[in-house]
């Protein structure tokens, strides 16, 4: 065969006089990139396997590793940049669509990044959390628009629609056992039922182990089907609609067969070794009316006392079609943004379908308002948060909560490489491996989480307080709180916010 | 038998009162005067519905191990991913039967539209089933990944398929009476004449579709062809890793 035009990605250099060759190296790395020379009692690596997960520099123990970017030396071109001379090759060598794993990397404008807070000053005086409390607690699912009271018995006549508590505005999103390990999603289960909030169960189904994890778990109904059973709705606390995704907006999905080990096979129901297939769409929904009698299906199977969310990716049409789910008889709508993430997109759908999330919330929150049907759902954004700040923009912009999949997965040690689709991921989370998923402990993976989320809510209490707001129902949607810099007066508009510099 | 009469109630409603039938320990209803009625009948586990009148879309929906048989025609959706069980239709049904059906028996006497069967899959045991009296319309079995098809044009004048079968198809087999154009079929399928020891696998469930809906048994493998797929990873050859 030719020789590849395909040059290492990542440069590996290894100090000789740290390196006491104890072959840590060539154990952790599941590409096989260090291999071990009996005759010399040295090792060397073979640099184009190398992904950069960081994984042999994080564990070896004398710090003789460094993986850095390897400068490849084409001429600097603005127009090719190196990420599509090393698309191309690849296509060339191989025929095939270039898959890729996690969000969106392309440097489209992250708005969170240009939408300044405010804080009080003088008047409205600011409040420390530490003396005072401050509700981030967050209700997701219907809420009407009035409430009818018996004030003779002084009890509520309106019945209220099921409310899903969370402790505070943030979620685990979808993720399935089969993208990610079994350790992985026993971790994101584990913690969201100490934290009191939601993880979810992605569409492959749910393993009969987690069943007892249930009440904090959200299962997703796709276009597969996977393990939709009448019993994995009834052990759920919600369910989810999944008609989109961020990273591939309006594909499907294929867990290939060689994913399909035999545990993965009975959470899908599905043989082993077969592809999954998740069609593009549902093919029981070609209509909004479609998606109604399906929502219905749900809440008459499971006796209305489950919350039903439909999951949206964000496209140019996304208001209208949130808009539209909501009067179909959704309790939450989740719009996942360009940069949400995913276990294997075609990098070529990934980086060019869809448009950003605050963009999109922004957009839905207002739609949503102008119609007088605000009320009716939650809005649970998605894709490309990174931090607190982001949640609590998030907020202001109009979301009940947030989901996050990427900074959760960071938690549990990934570092970014987006090789999820190999299945090789040497931190134990993208992989069926038995060997690799030993590597992340459940235990540990949960405290990981709980400290996050632990420390996301008191960053979250700090800026609420210094806003002098001590309830986060207050900051919903109010884009008062919010200043862009750094963006065009037409972008502002979008979102619904002034630029900095500008008063009430 | 227990009777039922469904003038007027909504399905909510007609569903509330069938759960507390069988609470009572009460194993057969007869449903009357049911009209356009959505998801009659979801998710049961157990009990035996007999429906006089036209159930509504999503029929036996997420059904789970009861019994449904419709004196009449059927709408959408009939057994729309079902789990188990078994739903008979003495009349015509339209699209979507059987969507994503993961085990139990759709029995149809008459004849069903669009994307009938469409990524039905099996798994170990569990393995479902749908047999269709007359002609079936475009997209039959599409992205089918497992279980048993089969249309047997009875009464009927060719074709008795309509197109694109099977497109798309990893899994499972169809078996249709009669001969199969090529045109109608969708990419990476073959079609044989049904061989012996797949034809003695699919006589039991013919022969209880018979019992079921008083056919007579008179079908021989040589007047029937199966499609089956060439691979069960469609999708393994497009991609660069």
């Amino acid at each position: 065969m030719a020789k590849s035009l395909l040059l290492p990605e990542f440069k590996i250099e290894r100090d000789s006089a740290r390196c006491i060759a104890c072959q840590v190296c060539a154990r952790q790395c599941a590409n096989a990139v260090h291999t071990y020379d009996e005759t010399d009692d040295s090792l060397w690596s073979e640099e184009a396997q190398c992904v950069g997960c960081q994984r042999c520099v994080t564990l070896c123990p004398t710090g003789a590793l460094e993986v850095r970017r390897r400068e490849r030396g084409f001429r600097e071109n603005a127009n090719w940049e190196e990420s599509f001379l090393y698309r191309l090759y690849k296509q060339a060598e191989t025929g095939g669509i270039v898959l890729t794993g996690m969000g969106c990397d392309r440097p489209y404008p992250i708005y969170w990044d240009h939408l300044l807070l405010n804080a009080s000053q003088v008047t409205n005086p600011s409040i420390d959390p530490l003396r005072e409390p401050i509700e981030i607690r967050t209700f997701l699912g219907r809420k009407e628009a009035w409430l009818d009271v018996d004030w003779e018995h002084r009890s509520l006549k309106t019945v209220l629609a099921p409310q899903l508590e969370l402790s505070l505005p943030v979620l685990f999103s979808a993720m399935s056992y089969g993208s990610i390990s079994y350790n992985a999603f026993r971790s994101l289960a584990e913690a969201a039922r100490e934290v009191g909030t939601l993880c979810n169960s992605g569409e492959g189904g749910l393993h009969p182990d987690f069943y007892a994890l249930g009440g904090n778990i959200i299962v997703q109904v796709a276009s597969g089907r996977f393990g939709v059973t009448p019993e994995y709705l009834q052990v759920a606390r919600a369910i989810e609609i999944k008609i989109g995704q961020g990273a591939k907006p309006g594909i499907g999905g294929h867990l290939p067969g060689e994913k399909v080990t035999p545990e993965i096979s009975r959470t899908r129901r599905i043989p082993v070794g077969s592809d999954a297939i998740s069609p593009a769409p549902h093919h029981d929904i070609y209509s909004i009316e479609d998606l109604e009698r399906l929502i219905f299906a749900i809440k008459e199977t499971t006796n209305y006392q489950k919350p039903v969310s439909v999951k949206i990716a964000a496209v140019h049409n996304v208001a209208a079609i949130a808009s539209g789910a909501v009067r179909a008889g959704a309790d939450i709508i989740a719009i996942d943004g360009i940069r949400g993430g995913t276990g294997a997109a075609p990098q070529v759908i990934r980086d060019n379908v869809g448009i950003p999330a605050e963009i999109a919330l922004a957009q839905v929150d207002e739609r949503l308002r102008q119609e007088g049907i605000r009320h009716r759902a939650s809005i649970v954004i998605a894709g490309g948060i990174r931090s607190s700040s982001d949640v609590i923009k998030a907020v202001a912009l109009g979301a009940d909560a947030v989901y996050i999949g990427t900074a959760a997965l960071l938690a549990l040690g990934c570092h970014l490489c987006q090789k999820c689709y190999t299945g090789r991921c040497n931190w134990g989370i993208a992989t069926q491996d038995p060997i690799l998923t030993k590597r992340l402990n459940p235990q540990i993976g949960k405290r990981r989480l709980v400290n996050l989320m632990r420390a996301w809510a008191l960053e979250m209490k700090e800026i609420l307080g210094g806003m002098g707001i001590n309830a986060i129902e207050s900051l919903r949607g109010n884009r008062e709180q919010l200043r862009a810099v750094g963006l065009r007066r037409e972008e502002a508009q979008l979102l619904g916010v002034k630029l900095a510099g500008e008063g009430w | 038998m227990k009777v039922l009469d469904g003038r007027g109630k909504p399905y909510r409603e007609v569903n509330a009162l069938l759960e507390e039938l069988w609470q009572e320990g009460i194993q057969e209803v007869l449903l009357r005067s049911i009209n356009g009625q959505r998801y009659l009948g979801r998710g049961f586990s157990r009990g035996e519905i007999i429906i006089e009148g036209t159930p509504g879309d999503d029929l036996g929906m997420f059904l789970n191990g009861a019994t449904i048989r419709v004196r009449g025609n059927a709408q959408d959706g009939v057994g729309n991913t079902m789990n188990a069980g078994k739903i008979i239709v003495e009349g015509d049904a339209r699209d979507i039967v059987g969507f994503s059906m993961r085990g139990g028996k759709i029995f149809i006497r008459g004849d069903v539209g669009y994307r009938v069967g469409i990524h039905m899959k099996s798994y170990l045991d569990e393995y479902p089933v749908i047999v269709v009296g007359g002609k079936s319309g475009d997209f039959l079995g599409e992205y089918m990944a497992g279980g048993l098809i089969v249309v047997l044009g009875l009464e009927r004048s060719r074709p008795v398929e309509g197109n694109f079968i099977a497109s798309g198809m990893h899994g499972g087999r169809i078996l249709i009476r009669g001969e199969v154009d090529q045109r109608f079929l969708g990419a990476g399928m073959k079609v044989e004449k049904t061989a012996a020891g797949e034809w003695n696998e699919v006589v039991p469930y013919l022969q209880e579709y018979c019992q079921d809906l008083n056919v007579p048994f008179t079908f021989s493998s040589d007047e029937f062809v199966s499609i089956t797929p060439l691979t069960t990873r469609p999708y393994g050859k497009i991609y660069a890793y």
